[in-house]
């Protein structure tokens, strides 16, 4: 399947992308063009390996033991897969926020914040008050934390703790940002915080964003691609895709005729 | 792009080099522990078989059942002491075991309702194996053996002396205390271990039983330990390690002679206590090897000892989510 | 498994037989109750009678001869189980992190294994062994060979509970840190080791408590001393273990009172550090020491 239409930057993109857990294939070969600065939904029934997908992105998935990855993925044209290229470096550039909120919980809300740069040598002060808020504004949390940085960050709300992790992932000045599924253990109106800032974030940074929830993609996403069992069926302007599948598979499941 | 904190955190904005140091360093130091363990295992072994050489060449396997200890005539058998350990860890199983299991079972079926009871129950017990065993070794000496021979041993003695188990004079100081001093040792082992046993035990085999109108006895008789069967076995066996390591509570009740006999009164050695007692002043080479392979038998049977009793707790915990 | 009849006369039968094995589980947990109300009873008072000042801090003196104390005791057991800590730790802590973190290799599941056999080792055992490589090979006893001996012990406890509370901490908490480009180094240490410690510092506690009771492989290797610590860690030393046997199975009173008192101040600590480890962590470890 080719990635979708011209007219955008292309900030990431995989050509042949291949990850499976020991003798088992997951993804199947991707080829996708993910747009720079615009939110891209990833979607699909249970299975067809979205998460997969983007913790190749980030290298994350290769750390599972009997993980397997083959193809390329290029970020700013460059494989991230080179055998020289350093996955701690790669991990700094892209940002990622996780299904369940996980805050460190020996952590206050402040350090949870600036974990990713005072973990990484950053001691000077001035820096980091800085960037905890300038963080927590990009995450939409400032206003409710600012006068308790230091409690724990176990002490807030699952909606906050989202945002916290969001603010985290913020702060060291990711180019994308990985979201998996990252409203599905929150409420409603958590769901419509983070659905909010998300679209703030996208003139900064690059958002691919995988989810179950069709309405949440039609909401949020400027670009969908749809997986099935490890391979990229289609890939559009959300808009078109929604109202105008070119797959039966996608529309199938757009009408809700398979999970 | 919004303003920048000026903070360059790749060396270019690119995909970085590899670099390894730090991971490599770490994992390195820790694998080294870990390789620590594995050397001081083998050490250990090789050690035990290498000063023990010199006894197993000249006795060979028959100083397992040769049954004269004598230093001065450097002739040495392992049979009084075998005999001694198995017969106190026996004794301590069939007094402590159940015991130990009825303390599981309170906790585990009976204290449901009264919860800081129960704990303070469990801790309580927990707390018996705090107590270091010189502790219980002092205490049996001082207490436990005069009170046992002033009130068990001598009656049973005299009334049921004609008995081989009960023949000897009562001294005090012999199987039949270690035995009992043992059997405390291990209560907290076998119902700790029990208790999680039975915990395990899903609740619908309980319901079921109810509901065809059992009695809470007849519960836990009929659908209960059937189920904690081999895992009560294990847990029981756990007990049985236990005590057949135990050195200061046995040394300093046990009398120290050793005998072969069918007589709980009578004085006797263990495995453990004799090493205690005599390495240091074992004078010759012969004598520090025969001590050494005694150490050599105690550590085989502990060993074997506890795999068993894995092997049987894991058979009944592997199909629920649990850890000993 | 027959089904239990509903008829009447069986039925008083069978709630008779409930009542009774009822009333023997009862009377099992006091069984189990008593030895250790009377065994720290006793303690309490043989051994309250010889607290004093004096007692706690002055040297044994000859038989007959009143003042003595067993302050070297204290002071042997305290250096000879904060030798062993400092060997112990290290290595129990790093081969704990090793299996936690790197289960899949070999080397874990081999050394992982070879730590549960040395946590049966018997204790004597290890005395024999530490009496080979370091008694013989200096020809002396030594607090070096004592705390070496109480180190051996201790590993197994302290590499088990690292290993069991760092497997707790979640995946995805090491997984946001190697997403914010941490490295796995870093993570290791300053996420998970900091989420994991107070289990770490328990069993690290654990063990203290495990290696301050340890008798049996002092016998050959600490050996016991009357004097206080003189500044050599090769020369034999003094603790409160041995000095509790060696003068319990004397022949003389005054010893057998100084074997109370020195018991008095071991259950003391003992029982101390148990309770508040057991106040700080509830059950979660009460099964690891019990098993040992």
């Amino acid at each position: 399947m080719e990635s979708g239409p011209q007219g955008y930057s292309t900030k990431f993109e995989t050509i042949g992308l291949k990850a499976g857990f020991g003798g088992h294939m997951v993804l199947d070969g991707i080829d996708l063009r993910i747009p720079q600065n615009r939110i891209t939904a990833v979607m699909g029934p249970s299975g067809c390996g979205k998460t997969t997908f983007i913790r190749c992105l980030n290298r994350l998935h290769e750390l599972t033991p009997g993980a397997t990855v083959e193809g390329v993925a290029l970020l700013d044209g460059e494989n991230i897969y080179d055998k020289n290229a350093d996955p701690v470096a790669i991990r700094r550039r892209i940002g990622m926020v996780f299904q369940k909120p996980n805050p460190f919980p020996t952590m206050s809300i402040y350090h949870n914040v600036v974990a990713g740069l005072s973990l990484n040598g950053v001691r000077d002060k001035k820096i980091l008050d800085h960037a905890a808020e300038h963080s927590l504004r990009g995450a939409y949390l400032w206003d409710e934390v600012k006068d308790k940085l230091a409690n724990s960050g176990a002490s807030l709300s699952g909606g906050q703790q989202q945002r916290l992790c969001i603010a985290r992932a913020l702060a060291v000045e990711p180019e994308v940002l990985l979201m998996d599924e990252p409203c599905s253990a929150l409420d409603p109106t958590a769901t419509a915080k983070i659905e909010e800032l998300v679209t703030n974030l996208k003139k900064d940074y690059t958002i691919i964003i995988v989810t179950h929830n069709m309405q949440q993609a039609s909401r949020v996403a400027d670009y969908t691609a749809f997986f099935y069992l490890g391979k990229l069926i289609e890939f559009d302007e959300t808009a078109r895709l929604f109202e105008n599948p070119k797959e039966e598979l996608t529309e199938r499941y757009i009408t809700g005729k398979f999970g | 792009m919004e303003e920048s904190s000026g903070i360059q955190l790749t060396s270019a904005k690119g995909i970085g080099r590899r670099r390894r140091g730090g991971d490599q360093i770490l994992k390195g130091l820790v694998a080294s522990a870990a390789i620590a363990v594995v050397i001081l295992l083998l050490a250990l072994g090789a050690e035990l078989i290498i000063h023990s050489s010199l006894s197993l060449i000249t006795f060979g396997p028959s100083f397992l059942i040769g049954t004269t200890w004598d230093p001065v005539h450097q002739i040495f058998g392992a049979l009084p002491f075998l005999f001694g350990t198995i017969l106190t860890s026996i004794l301590a199983l069939l007094i402590g075991l159940p015991i130990g299991l009825g303390v599981a079972i309170f906790l585990a079926e009976k204290a449901k309702g009264r919860r800081m009871f129960g704990y303070t129950l469990g801790t309580l017990v927990e707390l018996l194996a705090a107590v270091p065993s010189v502790i219980y070794g002092l205490w049996g000496l001082f207490f436990l053996s005069p009170i046992l021979r002033t009130y068990v041993e001598t009656p049973l003695h005299n009334y049921l002396g004609i008995l081989p188990i009960f023949a000897s004079a009562p001294f005090g100081l012999d199987f039949f205390t270690a035995g009992v001093i043992l059997a405390i040792m291990i209560i907290p082992t076998v119902s700790a271990v029990s208790r999680d046993i039975l915990n395990a035990v899903p609740n619908s085999q309980r319901e079921a039983m109810y509901s065809l109108g059992g009695t809470h006895w007849e519960v836990i008789r009929k659908a209960v330990l059937p189920y904690a069967r081999s895992g009560i076995f294990g847990a029981t066996i756990l007990g049985l390690g236990r005590a057949v390591g135990e050195t200061m509570a046995v040394t300093m009740v046990i009398g120290n002679t050793p005998r072969i006999t069918a007589s709980l009164f009578s004085g006797g050695y263990t495995l453990a206590a004799v090493i205690a007692n005599e390495f240091t002043e074992a004078s010759y080479p012969l004598y520090t090897a025969a001590l050494v392979e005694i150490g050599l038998i105690l550590f085989g049977l502990a060993l074997t000892i506890n795999l068993l009793a894995r092997l049987l707790i894991w058979r009944m915990t592997r199909n629920t989510r649990f850890r000993v | 498994m027959g089904t239990p009849s509903l008829a009447g006369k069986g039925f008083r039968r069978r709630n008779l037989l409930d009542k009774v094995m009822t009333g023997l589980i009862y009377l099992a947990v006091v069984l189990a109750v008593i030895p250790l109300i009377l065994i720290v009873g006793d303690v309490v008072a043989q051994g309250g009678a010889e607290m004093s000042l004096t007692f706690l801090t002055h040297l044994p003196t000859p038989v007959g001869v009143s003042g003595g104390g067993i302050g070297n005791a204290i002071e042997g057991s305290a250096i000879l189980v904060g030798l062993a800590t400092l060997i112990a730790v290290p290595i129990g802590v790093g081969a704990g992190v090793y299996f936690s973190e790197w289960p899949e290799s070999k080397l874990s599941f081999v050394s992982s294994f070879m730590n549960d056999v040395l946590a049966e080792f018997p204790s004597i055992t290890l005395g024999i062994f530490v009496y080979i490589i370091v008694v013989l090979a200096t020809r002396t006893f030594s607090a070096v060979s004592g705390g070496i001996a109480l180190a051996i012990i201790m590993v197994p406890i302290v590499a088990r509970t690292t290993e069991e509370s760092l497997k707790i901490v979640p995946t995805s908490l090491r997984e946001a840190s190697l997403a914010l480009g941490i490295p796995r180094w870093k993570t290791v240490l300053r996420i998970v080791i900091s989420t994991g410690r107070s289990g770490l510092v328990t069993g690290i506690l654990l063990a203290i408590a495990r290696a301050t009771g340890e008798t049996a492989p002092l016998l050959l290797t600490a050996f016991g001393s009357n004097y206080y610590f003189g500044g050599n860690l090769w020369s034999p030393i003094a603790a409160l273990p041995l000095l509790i046997y060696t003068y319990g199975i004397s022949p003389f009173q005054d010893w057998h009172s100084a074997a109370w008192g020195a018991a008095l101040v071991l259950v003391g600590f003992m029982l101390l550090l148990n309770l508040s480890l057991k106040l700080l962590i509830g059950r979660k470890f009460a099964g690891v020491r019990a098993e040992i």
